[in-house]
């Protein structure tokens, strides 16, 4: 095609478009640099999701001028938010792994994660209302949901299911969901795999829902996301054993098996709006939102670890 | 000699250089997707990723402490049971709907049906999944009598709803494109109605139709979100319609928020990318192809 001679007045045009667009861009970007509100964002575990947005709402009415901004995705996906400097607090269902911690110090010269023990989650056992299942061990749930595991059938555990509902569905998490990780540990033991075949649920709230409308399913979840619609039986250590409620007594004793420490992470000793909102969090104001939200608050003297 | 002025030869330029741009776009797009998925996944790909492993293995443990295994195979017939039942489902009914739309219907109901069908495909795959989450479910399980209705004929029934509409709608053309001197001569001759439908138009129109489904199977095979909450999401080779399985796509929208950016899980993940990029461009390759064939005819 021609071009006429001259190709500079072609640019000319959208260039200062561009430009103009440009400028007014950041000039908006950085007009909102500004506001009257500080934002705190807090992101990360799933099982945590409903108590940091209860913290985040109810702060809301303490400090007019904070805005606390929560969302989920798992408690990798928190820690990888911080890790990248794009939260300033992430929640997280389990303690932080050396490589998280060094890829921190790496990112950020030298700066720790500090970390907050926020409140207590027993992890509970989900069977559906048809089950008749009052307690399980340790034990079985491994042989449930481990590799290499035998029990296939709920006859195998001397439970006696309706009609056709014989076979356990296992409902399992996303692999790197902290929830996993934990019932991984905690359940199956270091080193040892699940089962393949278990259906991997997105969230706590589908394992539960899942749950509730199948009838052989067994499913584990944080105990906030209990609903009237499934049973949570008690669980023992081994055969033998007593088995233990997930109350909040059985939590902080160490009595019931599956509980485990929630915490809240930031990059160095926090300053400012978000140092003043991590105590409140550990207040009795705020420790009474954990007990609103279904988990166990930190006890008034520290606990005997 | 009338000149013009400066600004309007300096509009027109600058007009012309923005509609240029959009041309090449979509060309840039798709270049660079395939660029920065294959990026993302190269290191891992040529070092370190056993592909006998990989296409061989159903043991998919990205997160293992023990012993991490990156097994595709069971992902590869999730993903191809789910969209073989939806097409074996979705093109018998969408052909047949297309069928009736352009030879069989009238003007009004024609308008209904075809406002209808494209209201089902604007309906959000997010909201697909959840009927088959809290809809679908407890009806298989009650219908069946099975223990689990999260399965692949869950997933292949909503991913055969989902494909339909563009079933029904490229179809459509296909049978529209064939002449009308082809119609008028078959009834000339005297043929019924369905004979001119079985021996004409689908003969003429086939390579449409053909192109119609095999677009149908791209859509399928990828969708996430529905498939994500519909088949169970298990890994798992399935051996009946009625066992959960797990696709590519729903692994990678599983997985990949949560996985540590540059790890090998990451980069294993885009590399089941890669692998679906490949599958979607061979079957709308082909589609095209399809296409091309009825025009040079």
């Amino acid at each position: 095609m021609m071009r006429p001679p001259s190709s500079e007045p072609r640019w000319t045009a959208p260039a200062l478009l561009i430009g103009a667009l440009a400028a007014s861009l950041s000039f908006g970007c950085w007009r909102s640099r500004e506001p009257e509100k500080a934002i705190i964002q807090n992101t990360g575990s799933d099982t945590m999701v409903n108590l940091a947005q209860a913290w985040a709402e109810d702060y809301a009415r303490v400090d007019p001028t904070v805005s606390v901004e929560v969302s989920g995705g798992g408690s990798a996906t928190g820690i990888a938010a911080l890790i990248n400097g794009t939260v300033d607090i992430a929640n997280c269902s389990r303690r932080l792994e050396p490589g998280e911690i060094e890829q921190a110090e790496k990112k950020h010269a030298g700066t720790k994660p500090r970390e907050f023990l926020v409140g207590y989650d027993a992890l509970l056992v989900y069977v559906n209302k048809a089950n008749p299942l009052e307690q399980i061990t340790l034990e079985q749930l491994a042989d449930i949901y481990g590799e290499g595991g035998r029990t296939t059938k709920w006859s195998e555990l001397g439970v006696k299911m309706p009609a056709g509902a014989d076979e356990i569905i296992c409902v399992s998490r996303q692999s790197n969901s902290g929830t996993y990780f934990y019932f991984r540990e905690a359940v199956l033991g270091r080193g040892r795999d699940f089962k393949l075949g278990s259906r991997d649920m997105q969230g706590s709230k589908d394992v539960v829902e899942l749950v509730s409308r199948t009838p052989g399913a067994i499913g584990y979840s944080g105990m906030g996301y209990r609903t009237p619609d499934v049973k949570t039986p008690r669980v023992a250590r081994k055969a033998g054993d007593v088995a233990y409620a997930a109350s909040v007594e059985n939590t902080l004793s160490h009595l019931y098996p599956i509980a485990r420490p929630l915490f809240m992470y930031t990059l160095g000793e926090p300053t400012g709006a978000v140092k003043k909102y991590m105590e409140w969090v550990l207040s009795d104001a705020g420790q009474r939102i954990v007990t609103q939200s279904g988990y166990v608050p930190l006890p008034k003297n520290p606990p005997a670890h | 000699m009338v000149t013009r002025p400066r600004s309007e030869v300096v509009a027109e330029a600058a007009i012309e250089l923005v509609i240029r741009l959009c041309g090449i776009s979509a060309i840039v797009f798709v270049f660079g997707i395939f660029f920065f998925v294959f990026r993302e996944g190269s290191g891992f790909l040529f070092h370190g990723l056993s592909l006998r492993q990989f296409f061989g293995s159903i043991e998919w443990y990205p997160t293992s402490e023990s012993h991490v295994r990156y097994g595709v195979l069971a992902l590869i017939a999730g993903t191809a049971s789910v969209t073989v039942l939806a097409m074996a489902i979705a093109v018998p009914f969408g052909i047949g709907a297309a069928i009736f739309i352009s030879e069989f219907c009238g003007r009004r109901p024609r308008e209904v049906l075809k406002i209808t069908i494209e209201l089902l495909a604007a309906i959000p795959s997010v909201v697909w999944g959840f009927i088959g989450l809290t809809v679908m479910n407890p009806l298989i399980i009650h219908l069946f009598h099975v223990p689990i209705g999260l399965n692949v004929l869950n997933g292949g029934l909503i991913l055969a709803l989902m494909s339909v509409p563009v079933i029904v709608s490229i179809g459509e053309d296909a049978l529209k494109a064939v002449p009308d001197s082809y119609r008028e001569a078959a009834l000339a001759l005297g043929v019924t109605r369905w004979q001119l439908v079985y021996r004409v138009l689908l003969p003429a129109a086939k390579n449409g139709l053909l192109a119609a489904a095999l677009l149908g199977v791209g859509r399928a095979v990828g969708e996430t979100m529905a498939v994500l909450m519909a088949t169970g999401h298990a890994v798992k080779i399935p051996t009946s319609v009625m066992d959960s399985v797990r696709t590519l796509t729903a692994t990678i929208a599983a997985e990949l928020g949560e996985a540590a950016v540059g790890s090998n899980h990451y980069q294993v993940l885009f590399i089941i990318g890669i692998l679906l990029f490949s599958i979607t461009f061979v079957v709308n390759l082909v589609a095209d192809l399809a296409v091309r064939g009825i025009r040079a005819r």
